[in-house]
């Protein structure tokens, strides 16, 4: 690819950027958030035209590249939002648009296809299972499987690990490994360095819209591919002062999380402390985040908000406690994708006076706080009027952050709330959270990265299938302990705290 | 990702140029139709356009016809924002219609103004609540609208039949229909001898409220909301069930006033049958108008003047005025297939996309 350049209005998304692939490499697209790493990959797939630039295929130029042709010519993407059809199984998703066989579909005959393709990079998947039933990870397979079954060559992976458990993402790892060893060519986009540096091959930086760096992997050191993805040195470390805990303002009595969970589970938190619910996904955090929002009711158990029984409240009355709430799937649930980002902003803010007053919006006071808050959390958009799901991915997540935020909760249930976001925006998220803390907040923290985890709680919960494996302070758990309690495996202990 | 978002304007201009498109390509097909059936097509326009626009009188049956359209068409646009696909409009309508009837006979001897508002309130009320009834199967008991709305169209518009040809018949009448409303109780005339009626203005000022409500008021943005992310608007404290039964009340309403200003404006009295199905048309009405009230009002002008056209085509090229449904056909089925559309602008307007 050469010289790209994408503008959405005045916004210079990809700015005359070089980029370039060799046959049978992992290559590692990195960036910062709205760096223009999406844009640049919708381009090459042909999803996006660009207004300079071209792109050129084992040394042919194409021209009017749209996805069809792109299949054509051996690229596959695997998008950062997943696009499969739910109620059809993977076999049928995977030929959908494609299928073999003139007028009926030869079923055997692309059973056969998928089959071996599955087989030939150890994919394991269960091909008549309706996708609706697989994990995330197992998704992410179906629709690698896809580019694969249509002929890819060469393959673009936009940000697959996000999403990912760690094992899940190791497995995908080796999966990509496999893939180089056979030949194919993959794009990798990730904002996780470890990562990048233990698969990839070389490695290209953007920022800003611009092409910085282009290195091998080998040479490269994770400081170093930070400081070219920021443009300054970045300090890991985040300053969490010591704070006296106030009282409890969360009280989860007796909840059961799955349906064949052997116990239920009772924790509180309190004012000014950060509780970390650690563990892979899938053993309930879902369920939690949504039975202390309402989102899904639950048989028994009692969740006290200071004196009310939330359970007992209606959405609306519960919204009226001004919770701040970042769920664990941005775009389905606290997204409107094609309203502008001001009335975005607006949801979950409607009852405010402050916004609508005798039922009518006061448009002014809404913008002017909506980019007050985007400036405050630099959200990056052009303007309030453009479409938050025209937003980065990890803008998105900021922009929920800033609008949550605002409320000045007493309580925030932040479920991976640094899920897809950058290293500078990760520790943003962190010192925010902090900020909130040390405010008096109560923060209940979902997280399936123990960086979080370790550097946010005060007080750490495990949670394995369904259950709270363990409580205690932040400072009695180490790494080797609390993986073994994610894993399930409970060590004899003489001061069980699990109440 | 989807490549959507991009300005708000430049998205209602294009939508503008798609249904535009789909106007021309559907009048274009009619003509090669035509051409093949041996007929003249440049006489049928002609005296199409001279039907629907050639004199004063023209021009009023063409707004006349165009106002039951326009109040479907609300309908139907105000329930898809919020989500849900109101098929049930003729149903509504007909109820709507058979209550304002009845209010404006029982009321009878009344002052002119309190006779007028009663029954529109009534048929609103009664279209509202046929339509609530519709929302309430959908969200209480997850039954998919567009089946519950097909089966209550059938039952509604049986009982005002059942009504008109039993209790409510009129006295020495032939026909299935109500008693005569006193004239004094119907929508003025606009244009004399015509039936263009004030109801006009009615429409015109509903789709100034329409606009508004879904611009300013907090009740449109949470209909907005459920209608574009039903889970991001339940984590935001918005009921989903209420929203739902409330924005299919509003499109009832709005469905019921197609019934009432036909009944209230050109019969001034209950017909059996009297919809040609404006209910189902008003669903093309609202799509090609991309939902946008102004749209709707431009777009139902478009249908009343084919309507009103028709006939004088009929009658002067000797066209069957079964070729306006033709050519409805084609512009719900080019709105409905927007790739072919895409794929007209496109070509036409040189390189949008690349
Ligand atoms: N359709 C669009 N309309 C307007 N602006 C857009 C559109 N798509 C992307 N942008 C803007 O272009 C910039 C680059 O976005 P892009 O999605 O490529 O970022 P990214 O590098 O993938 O970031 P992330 O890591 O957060 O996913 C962002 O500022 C975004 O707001
Ligand atoms: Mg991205």
């Amino acid at each position: 690819m050469r010289g790209i350049t994408k503008r959405f209005g005045a916004m210079t998304a990809n700015d005359h950027i070089d980029f370039q692939v060799e046959q049978g490499e992992i290559h590692c697209l990195l960036g910062e958030n709205g760096a223009g790493k999406s844009t640049l990959m919708n381009v090459l797939f042909g999803l996006l035209c660009p207004e300079e630039g071209c792109v050129e295929i084992d040394g042919q130029p194409i021209s009017a590249l749209t996805p069809r042709l792109a299949y054509q010519l051996g690229i596959g993407m695997v998008h950062q939002h997943f696009m499969l059809v739910n109620h059809l199984t993977c076999l049928e998703n995977i030929i959908l648009g494609n299928e073999p066989g003139k007028v009926v579909i030869d079923r055997k005959q692309a059973r056969a296809r998928v089959q071996a393709l599955s087989d030939q990079y150890h994919f394991n998947i269960d091909l008549d299972a309706p996708v609706s039933d697989l994990s995330v990870g197992m998704k992410q397979r179906v629709e690698i499987l896809k580019t694969l079954y249509r002929g890819a060559n060469i393959i673009i992976l936009d940000e697959p690990t996000a999403v990912l458990t760690p094992i899940e993402a190791e497995q995908l790892l080796s999966i990509l490994r496999d893939m180089r060893t056979q030949g194919k060519t993959i794009i990798f986009i990730t904002h996780k360095l470890k990562e990048t540096l233990d698969v990839a091959d070389r490695i290209t930086i953007l920022r800003g819209g611009k092409s910085v760096a282009l290195l091998s992997a080998a040479s490269a050191t994770p400081e170093q591919l930070a400081r070219l993805m920021v443009g300054h040195d970045v300090v890991f470390e985040i300053e969490k002062p010591a704070r006296a805990q106030g009282d409890v303002v969360l009280r989860v009595e007796d909840v059961r999380l799955l349906q064949n969970a052997q116990s239920t589970v009772s924790f509180e938190v309190h004012a000014g402390e950060i509780f970390g619910i650690a563990g892979v996904e899938g053993n309930g955090q879902q369920q939690l985040e949504e039975i202390i929002m309402g989102l899904t009711r639950t048989k028994g158990g009692r969740i006290f908000y200071q004196k009310t029984n939330l359970l007992e409240l209606s959405l609306r009355a519960r919204r009226k406690l001004r919770f701040a709430y970042i769920p664990s799937d941005r775009l389905k649930q606290a997204l409107l994708s094609h309203v502008s980002l001001q009335e975005n902003f607006l949801l979950g803010n409607q009852y405010d006076p402050q916004y609508v007053r005798r039922g009518l919006i006061q448009k002014k006071a809404l913008r002017e706080n909506t980019l007050r808050m985007m400036r405050e959390f630099d959200v990056r958009a052009v303007s309030a009027q453009q479409s938050a799901g025209s937003l980065s991915g990890g803008n998105q997540q900021k922009f929920v952050l800033a609008r949550e935020v605002s409320k000045q909760p007493q309580f925030v249930l932040a479920c991976q709330p640094v899920r897809g976001l950058d290293i500078g925006a990760i520790k943003y998220v962190h010192n925010v959270l902090i900020r909130l803390r040390s405010e008096g907040a109560a923060i209940l923290l979902i997280s399936a990265e123990l960086s979080d985890i370790f550097q946010l709680s005060d007080t750490i919960g495990v949670l394995y299938k369904g259950e709270l494996m363990d409580v205690r302070k932040a400072g009695a758990f180490d790494n080797e302990s609390i993986s073994l309690l994610m894993a399930g495996r409970k060590e004899a202990q003489a001061d069980e705290t699990n109440r | 990702m989807k490549r959507t978002a991009k300005p708000q304007l430049p998205a209602l201009a294009e939508r503008l140029i798609y249904s535009l498109a789909a106007v021309v390509l559907s009048l274009l097909l009619a003509t090669i139709v035509m051409l093949i059936a041996g007929y003249d097509p440049l006489k049928a326009f002609g005296a199409m356009l001279n039907g629907a626009f050639g004199s004063a009188n023209a021009v009023a049956n063409t707004l006349s016809k165009s106002i039951p359209l326009m109040f479907t068409g609300f309908a139907f646009a105000v329930a898809s924002k919020g989500g849900v696909f109101n098929i049930g409009g003729e149903g509504q309508l007909y109820l709507a219609a058979l209550a304002s009837a009845v209010t404006a006979l029982a009321l009878d001897g009344l002052p002119r103004a309190v006779v007028l508002t009663a029954s529109i309130l009534a048929g609103m009320a009664a279209g509202g609540a046929v339509g609530a009834l519709i929302g309430a199967i959908k969200a209480k008991l997850r039954i998919n609208e567009v089946i519950v709305a097909i089966m209550v169209n059938y039952i509604v518009s049986l009982f005002a039949s059942y009504m008109v040809n039993g209790p409510l018949k009129a006295a020495n009448s032939m026909t299935a229909q109500s008693e005569a409303i006193s004239s004094t109780y119907l929508f003025a005339t606009v244009i004399p001898r015509s039936q263009l009626t004030t109801a006009l203005y009615l429409g015109i000022a509903f789709a100034v409220l329409i606009f508004f409500l879904f611009r300013s008021t907090r009740l449109g943005f949470n209909i907005r909301a459920v209608g574009e992310n039903a889970k991001a608007a339940a984590s935001a404290g918005i009921s989903i069930a209420a929203t739902t039964i409330g924005v299919m009340a509003l499109s009832g309403m709005l469905a019921g006033l197609a019934g009432v200003t036909e009944v209230l404006g050109k019969y001034g009295r209950f017909i059996d049958g009297f919809s040609p199905g404006f209910g189902f048309t008003g669903i093309a009405v609202a799509v090609l108008g991309s939902n946008n009230p102004f749209g709707i009002l431009l777009t139902s002008l478009l249908f009343g003047a084919l309507e009103a056209g028709s006939m004088k085509m009929s009658y002067v090229a000797n066209v069957s005025t079964n070729m306006v449904m033709v050519i409805q056909g084609l512009v719900i089925l080019f709105v409905a297939t927007p790739e072919i559309v895409s794929q007209f602008v496109r070509r036409k307007g040189g390189k949008r996309n690349g």
